[in-house]
């Protein structure tokens, strides 16, 4: 173009060359615009996260007005609701850990053996055929595996332990548990099957087996994968909202015995929600304390696969 | 006899290694079944759930479920807001995520500078996807509900499901995005394409099977969330429909639906299963039912587009 420009001597002739400069300027400007766009829907992702923070911290610090942070660390009951109101998140906390380590407890094993068994042993057809599947249990609502918690698996614990409540941390925590199976097993199973194939062609060249392989050299090589699965599916254990509402009951109870009923920090916020509480009230602001501390015990599970990541990373 | 030694050590050698093969080989098997055992747990559960709701759900899915509203009597309650409120929501968060989601994947990958700016949204966007639905819900309470004032609405939930799902859509995206070779841009550059004729003429095309398949998983789990509209405070008892454009009295406008109150069909069903009373659970595997058989079908489209789409590009 601008050879052009210094070629053409000043004359009428030239009307055309300033005519594409022009459209060049305007499809210069066109490109900008769609940049802008695209930059701005993509910040719209970061707008997010600073709007759950300062929403969060800001209904929060009201809250923390009223209710002084030791309280709110270390009383042992949570009572927000009634005429002697005590806010101990470390009630719902012990709902939230007994249920997430019971889901684990099913999750994290069964999880690791699955990938394992379809990265390591199973046919190309069987790979193919389960991992769609596992997909769709990944998929189904959380909603339904709480009815399913409830009505089917709290019903069948009973016939085994005649004491157990209807509701309890144990059947919510076991369906959770299923429900997490697909995210770990699909993501550390992709980790397992990065691993080159050369490193399992070496393991088998000393005489291995497969098993002996895939503890020895497959399950190391993909350390960071595999831990960045365990840790997607702590967050899930969390943050899980609707099995434990519907299946391990609503009262707080401050207690590690997943035979016994609770509250979590999530079904306590749904409970809330469902209730008709005004806009304001110190009911109102406790969700939003309680949503901040699973923000913050989320964010730092994330902080630590971010972290386990860059630690253990193999680069092949 | 130095020979007889090495001779007899070596018996025992070959002794010991056949058994500790045999050992091996046998923890080998061991394992084959304890991972086909695994499997089936994941399966069979999936199994015994579906079959469990349908057991219980089939007798009462027939037409007037789905054209009745819900009632205080199990018998005649039905899901006839719940869906077309399910419709609506989904509308909203399509209409929202869709375009932003797409937006930013593309922005990511074709145009995004390598600089602090760019790194702080790929962490910021893998951490949205780790953040728990709930805390998207506190969210809309604070923001869509009270701060922009758009209520407890069909709008308020739309936008916040689009923002749960708007993580799977960019990185669905960009997977999809990156998956298309060097040579597509080249090529197109080397014929004087701007970025943008680029992506609108080659990039979008080619990667639409990939995105459309990441947008159908993204409303697939939207379509069963229901904490975050819980806690927008969303109703569980709508006996009415929201109002049609243009229609009634006085007469709405055209976007007058969005604002309406409403249900969705993950909360009638939450609200049915919460209740003592035998029929009402009926009605509850009823909703699961149709609840489960919409993600399964948009699930399974999903996988089917991505199958399909593995054996017919070959680059």
């Amino acid at each position: 173009m601008s050879n052009t420009l210094s070629l053409s001597e000043p004359s009428v002739a030239d009307l055309s060359v300033s005519d594409r400069l022009r459209k060049k300027a305007s499809r210069h400007m066109k490109e900008r615009v769609i940049e802008s766009l695209l930059f701005l829907a993509a910040a719209m992702s970061v707008l997010t996260t600073i709007g759950i923070i300062y929403i969060l911290v800001k209904e929060s610090y009201v809250f923390f007005q009223m209710v002084p942070l030791s309280d709110f660390l270390f009383d042992t009951q949570w009572t927000p609701l009634f005429d002697d109101a005590h806010y101990g998140i470390m009630v719902l906390l012990s709902g939230t850990i007994t249920s997430s380590v019971v889901a684990l407890l099913v999750a994290l094993p069964l999880g690791t053996i699955i990938a394992i068994y379809l990265s390591e042993f199973a046919g190309f057809k069987t790979r193919e055929i389960a991992k769609p599947f596992l997909e769709l249990l990944g998929g189904v609502p959380t909603i339904v595996y709480g009815y399913f918690a409830l009505t089917f698996v709290a019903p069948l614990l009973q016939k085994i332990y005649p004491d157990l409540p209807g509701f309890s941390l144990l059947s919510a925590g076991l369906v959770m548990g299923i429900m997490i199976i697909p995210y770990v097993s699909s993501l550390s199973e992709d980790a397992m099957r990065a691993v080159p194939m050369s490193l399992r062609e070496g393991s088998y060249a000393m005489g291995a087996t497969r098993l002996q392989t895939a503890l020895r050299v497959v399950m190391p090589a993909a350390t960071s994968g595999i831990a960045s699965a365990y840790i997607l599916g702590i967050s899930r254990a969390v943050g899980e909202t609707m099995i434990l509402a519907v299946a391990a009951g609503m009262q707080p109870n401050l207690t590690f015995n997943p035979l016994e009923s609770g509250a979590t920090i999530t079904s306590y916020i749904v409970q809330v929600a469902l209730g008709d509480l005004p806009h304001g009230s110190i009911g109102y602001q406790t969700i939003f304390a309680a949503g901040l501390t699973l923000l913050l015990i989320t964010l730092a599970f994330n902080l630590l696969g971010f972290w386990l990541r860059k630690k253990y990373r193999e680069v092949y | 006899m130095n020979e007889l030694k090495s001779g007899v050590s070596e018996s025992m050698e070959l002794g010991t290694l056949r058994r500790i093969i045999v050992r091996a080989k046998r923890w080998d098997l061991f394992f084959v079944v304890l991972g086909i055992l695994s499997l089936m747990i994941g399966v069979l559960t999936f199994a015994v759930l579906f079959a469990d709701m349908a057991s219980k759900g089939l007798p009462r899915l027939n037409w007037e479920f789905f054209t009745s509203f819900p009632s205080r009597r199990a018998a005649n309650a039905g899901i006839l807001s719940a869906w077309v409120g399910t419709i609506l929501v989904m509308l909203v968060t399509a209409v929202a995520a869709i375009p932003l989601g797409v937006a930013a994947g593309v922005y990511l990958e074709e145009y995004a500078p390598k600089n602090w700016i760019t790194d702080v949204i790929e962490i910021n966007v893998s951490n949205l996807a780790g953040v728990p639905s709930i805390v998207y819900g506190l969210l809309a309470l604070g923001l869509f509900v009270y701060q922009f004032g758009f209520g407890q609405s069909i709008l308020s939930a739309g936008l916040t499901l689009a923002l749960l799902i708007l993580p799977v859509v960019i990185v669905a995206t960009r997977e999809a995005i990156r998956s298309i070779p060097q040579s597509v841009r080249e090529g197109s550059y080397a014929c004087g394409a701007t970025t943008w004729q680029t992506v609108r003429d080659h990039i979008l095309p080619y990667s639409s099977p990939g995105i459309l398949t990441g947008i159908i998983i993204g409303m697939a789990r939207a379509i069963g969330e229901t904490a975050p509209i819980i806690t927008i405070g969303a109703l569980t008892f709508i006996a009415f429909l929201p109002p049609q454009p243009y229609v009634g009295d006085p007469p709405a406008g055209l976007f007058d639906w969005l604002f309406a109150p409403f249900t969705v069909m993950p909360i009638q069903m939450f609200n049915w299963t919460s209740r003592p009373e035998a029929a009402f659970a009926e009605n509850a595997a009823a909703a699961g039912f149709v609840l489960v058989f919409m993600t399964l079908l948009m699930n399974g489209l999903a996988i089917y587009l991505r199958y399909r789409l593995r054996k017919n590009i070959k680059w």
